[in-house]
C-alpha cells in the first residue's frame, strides 16, 4: 500500500510540475470572470469531502467512499492506543534467556509492526526482568483491526522450517530439515494462476541464499519423483508438495488456500524473521496519548486559532492577494488532510503524530511564504508603474523561480526522510537503500510521516498557492469593483 | 511608504552579526556541558513505573508531582487493562542505571499524598534500555548531511550566476546556525531530547534553506538587472532590503501561528507541546536572521576574498549580464 502510496506520489509530483511550467500560456488576460467562481466551488466542496467524508450506513455497517477527519489515525502520543507485555513462554524458566535473544526478539517486533503499517510505535525491553513492553496508537475507524489478535500475532515464533517426509521436526537439529527462515533471501505475496483450474491464486515466493540454494537443491535432487517436502510454520503444516525434479535455482513457492492477505501476512512473517523463543502477553492496556490529555483538542483548537489569524493577517496587509491566499491556503490544508486520512474509502489512513503535524506546518509555512512572495511581488510590480494585468502576470512569472528553488530544496529533504524512515521497500527506500543499509527498518517510523505529510504538503502549494491563487486572482481582477489599485497594495494610479 | 525605503546595510554591520551568533552558539556548548541534557527515555533508556489506581487521575498533575520531587520530566500515560480493568498510571523516567529504592519510595509517597483517594499503589517497575538509541540518532545524521549535500549540489546548478557551490556552502553554514539556535533553546529551556528533538531539527532545516534561498533569487535577479553597475556588497543590501517585507511577513504569520499553538497548549494543560511548538519558533526566527545576516554576508566575503586571490579564482568573473532568462 504504502509502495503504491509513493509511486503515485512521485508520478503525480512530475505531472503537476510539468503542469506547471507550462503554465504560461494561462495568460491573465485570457482568464474570464466565472473563473475565480468555479476554483472557489471546487476548493469549498473538495474541503466539505474532506472532512465530512461519504458514507453509507447498512445497518451496523458503515462503509466509506470517501473519508472524513474523523477516519485519521493519531498517533500515540496524540490519541494514546494499545500497551502490550511480553514475556517469554519457554519451559524451565527464563534464567537462560541472553541479552543478545532479548534485542533479537525486540527487532523482529519492530519489524513485524512495520510491515503491519505501524510505523509510531515503542518498543522496550526489560533485560533483568525478560520482558518486552510494546506501545503502538489506536487503531481507529478500522473495523478490521483487533488489537488482541494483532498482539498475539506480534508474540508468535513465526518459525518457518522445510521438512523432508510429512512429519513434524522433532527439535531444531532434527536431520530431517531441509530449510529454515533463516536461510530465506527474500519472501513475497504473488499472484498466479493456477495450471489446473485455471483460477487466480496467491502464492509466497521465497528466494533463497546460498546455504538455502545449496541445501534445497540437495534436498530436492534426493527426493526427486519419488518424496515430499512439508512445510511448517511452528506447529502447522501449510502444504506438503510433492517432489517432481530438483530445484537448484534458489527460488520456490509455498501453495496453500492464501487470500492477498494472508499470503502477504505470512511472507512480512518470514521476512522479520522467528523469534528466538515464543512470548506471550501477560498483559494488555489501553493508555492515554504521551503529550498528555486533551493533545488532540489541544491541537485541533490551536490550528484553527491559527489559520484563522494567518487569514486576517493576509487580508489586512496584502488585500485581495490576501483574501485569495486566505482560499489557496485554505485548500492546501484540506487537501493535506486528504492525503493523511487516505481521502478514498480503499486507501489506508496514515498515522498522524507530532512529527507528522510538524510537516504539515512547514508545508502549510511555504504556502504562506509562497503567497506572501507573490503579494508582495505584485505590489513591487505596481509600484513601478505596470498596469494592474502586467503587475499580476510579472508578480507570479518573477516569484516563481524563487518559490520554485525553495519548495524544491524541501521536496528532497521530504524524499530524504521517507526514503530514510520508511519501509524499506518503498520507492524512496530502495532509492536510498545504499546509504541508509547500515541501519535498522524501523528506526522511529515517525519520522516517516514528517516526510510524507511534507512531500504532500509541498506539492499541494504548487496546486493551490501557485496555481489556483493565480487563477483566481486574475479571474478576480476582470471585476470593475477589483480594478482598483490599492487593493493589490499599489499606490493609486496617476500619483 | 515603500518609495521611500532605505537600503539596509546588512554586510556593513556583518562582524555585529558573526559575534552575536558566535557567542550564542559558544554560550550553548557551555551549558551543556553545565547544565548536561535531557535525554529521553526512548534515546537513553530508564525506568518505567505502574501503579494502579482508582478514580480520575489527570496525567498533567502526576507529571508535576515527578518533577518536584525527582527533578526531571517523564512521560506519563494512564491505563486500563483489557482483562481486568484495573486502571494504572504509566511513569516513564529516563536514567543511566535505573532509579533508586529512596527515590522511588519517595515518589510513592508524594503521590499518596498528592492522590489521597486514589488508593495508588506501585504495581510493577521495568528497567528497560533505550528504544531507539544511537542508531536513530546516527540515520537522522546521514539524512541531514545527504540533504545538505543535495541541496548543495542543486544551489551550485540553479545559482550558478551568483557562485554556485560556494553559496550552497554558505547556505549549509546559515542552516547549522539555525539548528544550533534549536538545540540552544532545548538546553536552557531544560526540554526532552527525543523524537519531537529531531522533528523540530528537520523542520527548521527546511524552513532555513527556503529562506536563504528566497534571498539568493533576488540577488542572482539583480545581478541579472543591475550587473557590474553595482559593487556587490551594495547588491546584497538592495536584494536583502528588497525582500524585508517578504521575510517580515513570512515571520509574523508562521511565529504567531505557532504561538497560538504554545498559547492553546498551555490553556489545555498539554503542556508537552511546548517543548515542540516554542523550539520551531526559535528555529524560525533564527532562519530568518541567518538567512538574511549570516548567508549573503559570508557570500559576500568570499568574493571579495576570491578577488584579492585571484590564482584560485579560475573562472569567477564572467558570467555577468546575460539578461534575463
Amino acid at each position: 500500500m504504502c509502495f503504491l502510496r509513493c509511486a503515485a506520489g512521485v508520478s503525480l509530483l512530475t505531472r503537476l510540475i510539468i503542469l506547471i511550467i507550462k503554465e504560461d500560456k494561462y495568460k491573465v488576460r485570457k482568464i474570464t470572470k466565472p473563473v475565480f467562481f468555479i476554483v472557489l466551488i471546487c476548493i469549498l466542496g473538495f474541503a466539505y469531502l474532506t472532512y465530512a467524508g461519504i458514507h453509507t450506513q447498512y445497518g451496523d455497517i458503515r462503509t466509506s467512499y470517501i473519508k472524513g477527519v474523523d477516519e485519521i489515525r493519531w498517533g500515540i502520543d496524540i490519541q494514546g492506543g494499545v500497551n502490550a507485555t511480553f514475556e517469554p513462554d519457554i519451559e524451565g524458566g527464563t534464567d537462560k534467556i541472553t541479552d543478545d535473544e532479548m534485542d533479537a526478539a525486540k527487532a523482529v517486533i519492530e519489524q513485524r509492526l512495520v510491515s503491519l503499517n505501524i510505523t509510531d510505535n515503542e518498543v522496550y525491553a526489560d533485560y533483568t526482568k525478560h520482558r518486552i513492553m510494546v506501545s503502538f496508537p489506536w487503531q481507529s475507524g478500522e473495523e478490521s483491526f483487533d488489537p488482541e489478535e494483532a498482539i498475539a500475532e506480534l508474540g508468535e515464533t513465526a518459525q518457518l522450517t522445510f521438512v523432508k517426509g510429512t512429519e513434524q521436526a522433532t527439535g531444531s537439529d532434527d536431520a530431517n530439515i531441509v530449510l529454515t527462515g533463516t536461510d530465506v533471501k527474500h519472501a513475497e505475496a504473488v499472484q498466479i494462476q493456477d495450471p489446473d483450474t485455471g483460477n487466480l491464486t496467491y502464492v509466497v515466493s521465497l528466494e533463497l541464499n546460498n546455504s538455502g540454494k545449496q541445501a534445497f537443491a540437495d534436498a530436492t535432487t534426493e527426493l526427486a519423483g519419488s518424496g515430499q517436502i512439508s512445510i511448517w510454520m511452528d506447529d502447522d503444516m501449510i502444504s506438503a508438495p510433492n517432489v517432481n525434479e530438483p530445484i537448484t535455482d534458489g527460488s520456490c513457492q509455498i501453495s496453500g488456500s492464501f487470500d492477498f492477505e494472508s499470503a502477504k501476512s505470512l511472507a512480512d512473517k518470514i521476512n522479520a524473521g522467528a523469534l528466538p523463543f515464543n512470548l506471550k502477553t501477560t498483559s494488555t492496556n489501553i493508555i492515554s496519548a504521551t503529550l498528555g490529555e486533551g493533545a488532540k483538542s489541544a491541537m485541533t483548537m490551536a490550528g484553527i486559532i491559527a489559520f484563522v489569524i494567518i487569514a486576517i493577517y493576509m487580508i489586512i496587509i496584502y488585500k485581495l492577494p490576501g483574501f485569495v491566499a486566505a482560499i489557496a491556503l485554505f485548500g492546501q490544508a484540506a487537501g493535506t488532510l486528504a492525503c493523511i486520512s487516505g481521502f478514498f474509502g480503499n486507501l489506508e489512513s496514515f498515522t498522524l503524530t507530532i512529527p507528522g503535524i510538524a510537516g504539515i506546518i512547514l508545508a502549510i509555512g511555504m504556502g504562506v511564504d509562497a503567497n506572501v512572495i507573490v503579494s508582495e511581488r505584485i505590489k513591487e510590480e505596481l509600484n513601478n508603474g505596470k498596469t494592474l494585468n502586467g503587475a499580476i502576470e510579472l508578480g507570479y512569472k518573477r516569484a516563481w523561480s524563487a518559490v520554485f528553488d525553495g519548495n524544491i530544496t524541501v521536496v528532497f529533504v521530504a524524499v530524504i526522510l521517507m526514503g530514510a524512515f520508511g519501509p524499506t521497500d518503498s520507492v524512496f527506500g530502495t532509492l536510498l537503500r545504499p546509504l541508509f543499509a547500515a541501519f535498522g527498518a524501523s528506526t522511529a517510523g515517525t519520522i516517516y510521516s514528517l516526510g510524507y505529510t511534507l512531500l504532500v504538503g509541498i506539492v499541494l502549494n504548487f496546486v493551490f498557492g501557485i496555481f489556483c491563487s493565480r487563477l483566481m486572482l486574475s479571474s478576480l481582477s476582470k471585476y470593475k469593483c477589483f480594478k482598483n489599485r490599492k487593493l493589490y497594495g499599489g499606490v493609486a494610479s496617476n500619483e | 511608504m515603500n518609495n521611500e525605503k532605505k537600503t539596509l546595510n546588512v554586510v556593513g554591520h556583518r562582524k555585529v552579526f558573526y559575534t552575536i551568533s558566535l557567542t550564542l552558539i559558544a554560550i550553548f556548548v557551555i551549558l551543556t556541558f553545565v547544565l548536561g541534557l535531557n535525554v529521553d527515555i526512548q534515546f537513553k533508556g530508564g525506568t518505567i513505573l505502574t501503579y494502579s489506581y482508582t478514580g480520575d487521575v489527570k496525567t498533567a498533575d502526576v507529571q508535576k508531582v515527578v518533577s518536584d520531587v525527582l527533578g526531571q520530566s517523564s512521560t506519563v500515560t494512564t491505563g486500563e487493562n483489557t482483562a481486568t480493568s484495573q486502571t494504572t498510571v504509566k511513569i516513564q523516567l529516563s536514567s543511566k542505571k535505573g532509579i533508586s529504592d529512596q527515590a522511588q519510595n519517595d515518589l510513592k509517597d508524594a503521590l499518596q499524598a498528592a492522590f489521597p483517594d486514589n488508593e495508588l499503589e506501585l504495581f510493577e517497575t521495568n528497567d528497560v534500555n533505550a528504544s531507539n538509541g544511537l542508531d536513530f540518532f546516527l540515520k537522522c545524521l546521514v539524512a541531514v548531511a545527504f540533504a545538505a549535500v543535495i541541496t548543495i549540489i542543486y544551489i551550485g546548478f540553479r545559482f550558478k550566476k551568483i557562485g554556485g557551490i560556494s553559496a550552497g556552502i554558505f547556505s549549509v553554514v546559515a542552516l547549522l546556525h539555525d539548528l544550533c539556535m534549536v538545540y540552544g533553546t532545548f538546553v536552557i529551556c531544560r526540554f526532552d531530547i527525543n523524537a519531537n528533538f529531531m522533528a523540530v531539527l528537520l523542520t527548521i532545516l527546511g524552513y532555513s534553506i527556503n529562506a536563504t534561498i528566497i534571498i539568493y533569487d533576488r540577488i542572482r535577479e539583480n545581478q541579472n538587472l543591475l550587473g557590474k553597475k553595482m559593487e556587490i556588497e551594495e547588491l546584497v543590501n538592495l536584494s536583502v532590503t528588497q525582500t524585508l517585507g517578504r521575510s517580515i511577513h513570512t515571520t509574523v504569520t508562521t511565529v504567531a501561528a505557532m504561538a497560538v499553538v504554545c498559547i492553546v497548549c498551555l490553556i489545555y494543560g498539554v503542556s508537552s507541546i511546548i517543548s515542540f511548538a516554542f523550539p520551531l519558533i526559535i528555529g524560525m526566527l533564527a532562519g530568518v536572521y541567518s538567512s538574511n545576516c549570516i548567508a549573503p554576508t559570508l557570500w559576500v566575503m568570499w568574493r571579495r576574498h576570491r578577488e584579492n586571490n585571484p590564482k584560485k579564482s579560475k573562472k569567477s568573473k564572467q558570467p555577468e549580464r546575460k539578461g534575463r532568462r
